[in-house]
């Protein structure tokens, strides 16, 4: 079977004031069925761009995106590439379309032109599966930001997606939020096999995929497990991102002599080390 | 939370649990009948049928008949108007102006049915959500869809626009705060003032409403959306027998009292 997501070559230039901004110059992403996949990258490194290739959204200028074995760029695929790609914004207030969480959850499938009992059965599952079905005939305005990410997600699922492609979806949330969605996130990926691509500013939140991205300048610069990419602490200040907090204590624990195995990316993990070196 | 007069209030009721398609189309009858009906016993008849409907759909009196505020000064100007300008038997002279008998009833029968209009119409959106409104209203529009009328696609903007009220309530309060902090004075002074004074606050506003158009829209076209006959609803109407029998009993009470 071929990789749930593959891109080849992946260009895309768009005229802006006269000039031509070249967004992504040459990125090959293969994303395997039930992966998780976090891209990091500074801003304007490309992250949002390469997000909305993965549903159609924007088509490349050069190059190829393979969602499913289908290309992209052929029009005929393109309701069947959005229904196997759910997609979730940063702004949990602008893109929520409904005055109340059914509804919301139940646009997509409305779209796909499912019979209403089965979008009855539909709605029911999602909101259960991201904690939210006592809040059903809420509107949505009346909810934390957590719990409208999570209705978002929901929104999504209820399309029964293969994969979810997050566009920084925490970035606007509290503490709590954060927490509340990629709790969902890692549930969805380890027990529903759900393949994910989440963009993220956090490096913790990072820490919890599979495989790690790092984009830079349209292209990406560095990729690998959590582990080995948060090895690459100079190569990763040098473009202005952290390490997860165990990471960062590792790498300056070494550097004061203590000797440390590789790959921490947990508070525990540090630990656990940091008692058997003593 | 936003509060007007005529805002939906959820409870079970015979007539919250109606069809909005019958409610409205029996709502729009009871909005007519004022102005074509004759005999004084028909105007009776429809306050008392008004009345019947009010207390089934358990609707709170005072919020209800404060509803009439709104149309208080519009009430008087056409009250004035009739009162001075209908001619018949004299009531009263007062130097060159005389008013009638005839003055007094057509003015007291305008304010009838002014009246009666606002609490049907107060009503009408007691009962029925927002929600089942933008539908109702578009499986009633849905003939003109044939004429290319975009009536699904209007549907939508409704259900959006209904969706972004309290968000911009929200985004607006924010605003004038934040414009109040940097000394701005949004609210007070004479009308002219207060209304200039709100530029600070809708600038911004409609940027920010722009910003969100183009992110929903993106949204949504992430979500597969497209206004096509292919379209199902989670919620679809049901027309029941007792759709049928409330918009028969509306047409029966139109043929009694105009006849």
């Amino acid at each position: 079977m071929p990789p749930f997501i593959q891109t080849r070559g992946l260009e895309y230039a768009y005229p802006l004031d006269g000039r031509v901004i070249r967004a992504l110059r040459g990125v090959d992403l293969t994303v395997e069925r039930g992966e998780f996949v976090a891209l990091i990258g500074p801003n304007g490194s490309g992250k949002s761009t390469l997000a909305r290739h993965l549903n159609a959204l924007l088509i490349p200028t050069a190059g190829e995106v393979w969602i499913d074995g289908m290309l992209t760029s052929d029009p005929r695929h393109l309701r069947e590439i959005r229904r196997r790609v759910g997609m979730v914004f940063q702004n949990p207030d602008n893109q929520l379309v409904a005055s109340t969480v059914e509804e919301e959850v139940a646009f997509g499938p409305e779209n796909l032109g499912i019979p209403p009992e089965e979008i009855r059965r539909r709605v029911d599952e999602a909101l259960e599966i991201v904690g939210m079905t006592g809040y059903r005939h809420h509107p949505p305005y009346m909810l934390s930001g957590g719990q409208k990410q999570r209705i978002a997600i929901a929104g999504a699922l209820a399309a029964r997606p293969d994969c979810l492609v997050l566009d920084e979806p925490t970035s606007m949330l509290d503490a709590h939020g954060r927490q509340q969605v990629m709790e969902t996130l890692v549930r969805l990926n380890r027990e529903v096999g759900l393949t994910i691509v989440l963009i993220t500013q956090s490096m913790e939140e990072a820490s919890l995929a599979h495989r790690v991205a790092v984009m830079d300048g349209g292209r990406i610069v560095l990729e690998g497990s959590p582990a080995e990419v948060f090895e690459r602490a100079e190569a990763l200040r040098g473009l202005g991102l952290g390490l997860p907090f165990a990471a960062e204590m590792a790498h300056r624990l070494r550097g004061m002599g203590i000797p440390l195995p590789p790959g921490l990316l947990t508070v525990e993990e540090l630990a656990r080390a940091l008692c058997t070196s003593g | 939370m936003l509060l007007l007069p005529g805002m939906y209030m959820a409870a079970d009721s015979p007539i919250h649990r109606l069809d909005p398609r019958a409610k409205m189309g029996a709502a729009l009858v009871l909005m007519v009948l004022p102005f074509s009906v004759q005999r004084p016993l028909a105007y009776l008849v429809l306050i008392g049928v008004v009345a019947a409907v009010a207390w089934l759909a358990r609707a709170p009196l005072k919020p209800l008949l404060r509803t009439l505020r709104t149309v208080f000064w519009l009430a008087v100007i056409m009250f004035v108007f009739y009162f001075f300008t209908t001619p018949g038997r004299p009531l009263l002279t007062l130097g060159e102006i005389t008013v009638t008998w005839e003055g007094l009833i057509a003015g007291g029968l305008q304010v009838y049915r002014l009246c009666l209009v606002v609490i049907v119409a107060a009503l009408l959106t007691y009962t029925t959500s927002p929600l089942q409104m933008t539908h109702g209203l578009e499986a009633l529009l849905c003939p003109l869809a044939r004429l290319g009328v975009p009536v699904r696609e209007l549907g939508m903007v409704m259900t959006i626009a209904l969706r972004f009220v309290p968000t911009f309530f929200d985004e607006m309060e924010t605003l004038a705060r934040a414009q109040r902090a940097r000394g701005a004075e949004i609210g007070s002074g004479p009308p002219w003032r207060r209304l200039r004074s709100l530029v600070p606050v809708m600038v911004p506003l409609f940027v920010l409403a722009f910003r969100r158009a183009e992110d929903l829209a993106v949204a949504m076209e992430a979500r597969g959306f497209r206004c096509s006959p292919h379209r199902t609803r989670l919620y679809c109407l049901s027309f029941t027998r007792w759709d049928g029998l409330a918009v028969l009993l509306v047409l029966g009470l139109a043929i009694l009292v105009t006849r």
